[in-house]
């Protein structure tokens, strides 16, 4: 009996002996080299896998970027530029500095500005609905309100607002271009945040003409030109009766979002205009530090024309919501102010981001 | 006993035809006429009037220029108002005509007679060109452009010649109707459409429930030689060009192939009537029978209209009460679409305008899918539409392709049996336009 045992034991160590000889070998033969920095640098990225940067995967990513050396046309939407220099050092280069994006959506016909003509009780996916009508509201370049955006955004910074019947992007948006490709009707554009969050963009996508267009929508660009004439930067084009402003070259002069006849330039996250005589003296703002100044302006002036604040704000869904937390965190940075006035500065940079 | 009926799948709704038995009245002309110039499958006229025009009915507004194309003449007489985009029957904006109607003055070169001229003078290709000038499309709902089917393509035999006259969508009489007072018209354009085609066999199918119609065409036929009269089952999709072939001669027409390659050209009755009135008379495409319809329909009847004029006339003229309708099909139930717009004009493809009450208007409430396997068997293509409905739904465009779900022919029988009230076609639709799609693509490529 003990043989036995003392047999097995044997011819399994043996197999387990020989079979590690050839493993090793074979492991040898066909060892697979992987640049150790692929690891370094999937490490790094968020794990989101949303496929932004234009991979299948941020394994994908890092390592077309590894591979092709350099870090030019590598940009992950998600960790921003702050992500892009910390994987700098791992390659050992530089990357370049990307303005940082936000989808936008360009259309304003909402229930009030463009006005259902008839039920739909069908199904309410876009890319269906696209084909089969022009839309309840009749504009059949418009936002359809089905909601596909909200569906393919995967960082939860979209919803549909019930009152408007339109998405609403939400500061968290990583501009990813889910959303974008998602809209059947081309809707959605990634555009730049620009400084402060303003931005200066024209919510229309409608190529009719201008007669045919207002029929349907109160809020449609109509190829006027006004703005075009308005503009000194060359930065607003015309094509088929529908404005566009090139973030690019646009400097928020927000000259003509004042010319525009129908409301169709939006304006984001601008202080609203003061009342027409411009000129109110006030002594005690000039000893006060800049963003205590600003901070107090800005609720002064929204406590005063609420009225007028709220009419604009109704009509321009995006804005809605970022008035509401601007107005929100201005008062936080007054409260702070008030103990210690040197806080403010670092409070002021901050309240972006708390608000998320 | 034993009528013929295709092999797979069928419903038998409700038909429901209200309409029935009302001879056919002609509807006053409107003030005002608007022809899109997208009235049939393929590229869109190109108009060839310009604006203050005085046009005559018959003239020639728009030419087909493209081969999948078709002509579209004047239907009413008086001064070109406008070429502008106008809302079509789907709420989109389509290049269209607004003529204001001043008299009704003809082009001399039509014949306005009433007389039925039996001989046929032309040549089979004078036959299709004509047909193709005086801009035919299908009158069944498709809209193709007819002279498209009467070029037979080299190696290609036609053996027999199908007519529909089938009418399988509930409420819609307009075909029957036009079988009972138009049968010697159509069976003369029948023996046009013959010698267009060179054939010598004609089939015409009538479903059983209109005897009438068969008893007239019979009486009619006699005196032609190669025209048999096939009385079906009642079964929708009957009308179906495949189920069609399918249930009179037994033939299968393959998975994306047409008609042609089982020796098949299929027409409707409508159609055969418009190439009748198009050669005998030289009268172009310019006015069609509509069923106005509907249980809130005060008067059901067959008008004939010229095309351009609105809706909203017929619907006058049929003393709807519009308070207590819900839905206004363009089309039969079955595969009409609701219009969104009343004021939308006729066109070539508007086969009837059906009313529906408040409470028929209102969709079931979607459930989940029980798996009972009631659209398989109701599908007269073999298809599973509760499986191309999901994959449809997730995007899955190769399995999509891989299912054949482009052979669908969107006759709603899934809908129509689903017990859980399930979109299965608006899935399907958004599936086809998807797997379209990619297919396009790939032949760019």
């Amino acid at each position: 009996m003990d043989d036995a045992i003392l047999n097995a034991l044997l011819v399994m160590a043996s197999i387990g002996v020989a079979a590690a000889v050839i493993l090793y070998f074979v492991a040898q033969k066909f060892k697979v080299i992987e640049d150790p920095k692929i690891d370094l640098v999937d490490e790094a990225l968020p794990g989101a896998n949303c496929g932004g940067c234009g991979y299948a995967g941020c394994r994908a990513f890092a390592e077309g970027m590894v591979k092709a050396g350099t870090m030019e046309g590598f940009f992950c939407p998600v960790g921003g530029n702050d992500l892009m220099k910390d994987i700098g050092p791992i390659l050992g280069l530089v990357p370049e500095d990307k303005k940082p994006q936000i989808a936008v959506l360009l259309c304003n016909g909402s229930i009030k500005n463009s006005i259902p003509k008839f039920d739909y009780d069908g199904d309410q996916t876009c890319s269906f609905t696209t084909n089969l009508t022009a839309g309840v509201g009749g504009c059949s370049f418009g936002c359809l309100g089905g909601g596909e955006c909200v569906d393919a955004c995967n960082f939860d910074a979209m919803y549909m607002d019930p009152e408007t019947n339109l998405p609403v992007v939400k500061f968290n948006c990583v501009a990813c271009n889910a959303c974008v490709e998602a809209c059947p009707r081309d809707i959605l554009e990634l555009r730049n945040r620009g400084p402060k969050e303003k931005r200066i963009f024209v919510a229309c996508v409608n190529k009719e003409k201008g007669p045919l267009s207002k029929l349907n929508c109160n809020v449609s660009c109509i190829g006027c030109k006004a703005c075009v004439k308005v503009c000194k930067f060359d930065a607003i084009d015309v094509n088929n009766f529908l404005a566009y402003i090139n973030y690019e070259a646009c400097t928020l002069c927000r000259k003509c979002v004042e010319v525009c006849p129908t409301d169709a330039i939006h304006e984001i996250n601008f202080k609203p205009r003061k009342p027409k005589p411009p000129k109110v003296d006030k002594p005690k703002v000039a000893a006060k530090p800049k963003a205590e100044k600003q901070a107090e302006a800005v609720v002064a002036d929204l406590t005063k024309d609420l009225p007028k604040a709220e009419a604009e704000v109704e009509v321009k869904a995006e804005v809605k919501a970022e008035v509401k937390a601007e107005v929100k965190a201005e008062v936080k940075v007054e409260a702070k102010v008030e103990v210690k006035p040197a806080e403010a500065t670092a409070t002021e940079g901050e309240e972006v981001k708390s608000e998320n | 006993m034993g009528l013929l009926t295709f092999k797979m799948g069928g419903i038998h709704p409700p038909e429901s035809k209200l309409s029935a038995k009302s001879a056919i009245e002609e509807v006053v002309l409107p003030k005002q006429a608007v022809v899109p110039l997208s009235q049939h499958l393929g590229v869109p006229a190109k108009v060839q009037v310009k604006r203050g025009e005085l046009v005559k009915v018959g003239q020639l507004l728009a030419k087909g220029e493209a081969f999948i194309s078709a002509d579209i003449h004047s239907p009413v007489s008086g001064k070109v108002a406008k070429i502008e985009p106008r809302v079509d029957s789907t709420g989109f904006r389509k290049e269209s005509v607004v003529i204001d109607v001043d008299g009704d003055e003809w082009d001399e070169s039509i014949d306005t007679s009433t007389d039925i001229v039996k001989e046929i003078k032309l040549d089979q290709k004078e036959i299709v060109e004509r047909i193709h000038r005086m801009g035919v499309v299908g009158m069944g709902g498709a809209t193709f452009p007819s002279h498209v089917k009467y070029m037979v393509p080299d190696g290609k035999t036609v053996e027999y010649l199908i007519i529909n006259g089938v009418e399988c969508e509930p409420y819609l009489t307009s075909d029957h109707q036009l079988m009972l007072e138009k049968g010697e018209e159509l069976i003369i354009g029948i023996t046009i459409m013959m010698k267009a085609l060179k054939v010598d066999k004609t089939i015409i199918g009538i479903e059983n429930n209109k005897p009438d119609a068969i008893e007239n065409l019979k009486n009619i036929a006699k005196n032609y030689q190669g025209i048999t009269i096939e009385a079906l089952k009642v079964q929708y999709p009957q009308g179906g060009e495949k189920q069609l072939i399918d249930a009179l001669l037994g033939r299968e027409v393959p998975s994306g192939k047409l008609p042609l390659e089982v020796g098949c050209v299929v027409n409707n009755v409508g159609t055969a009537y418009a190439i009748y009135e198009a050669v005998q008379k030289n009268k172009p495409l310019i006015e069609r029978i509509v069923t106005v319809t509907g249980k809130t329909v005060g008067k059901p009847s067959n008008y004939k209209v010229r095309i351009g004029t609105p809706i909203t006339e017929l619907l006058e003229k049929a003393n709807c009460d519009m308070e207590g309708t819900g839905k206004v099909i363009n089309g039969g139930p079955m595969m009409g679409k609701a219009l969104v717009l009343l004021n939308v004009p006729v066109t070539k493809g508007t086969s009837g305008v059906l009313l529906l009450e408040k409470a028929e208007a209102k969709r079931m409430p979607v459930l989940n899918c029980i798996r009972c396997s009631k659209c398989t068997d109701v599908c007269p293509m073999g298809l599973e539409p509760h499986l191309l409905s999901i994959i449809a739904r997730q995007a899955e465009n190769e399995r999509c392709e891989e299912e054949q779900i482009m052979d669908c022919i969107e006759c709603g029988s899934c809908v129509y049996t689903c017990p859980s009230g399930r979109p299965l076609l608006d899935n399907i639709r958004l599936g086809k336009s998807n797997v379209g799609f990619m297919i396009r693509n790939r032949s760019r490529k």
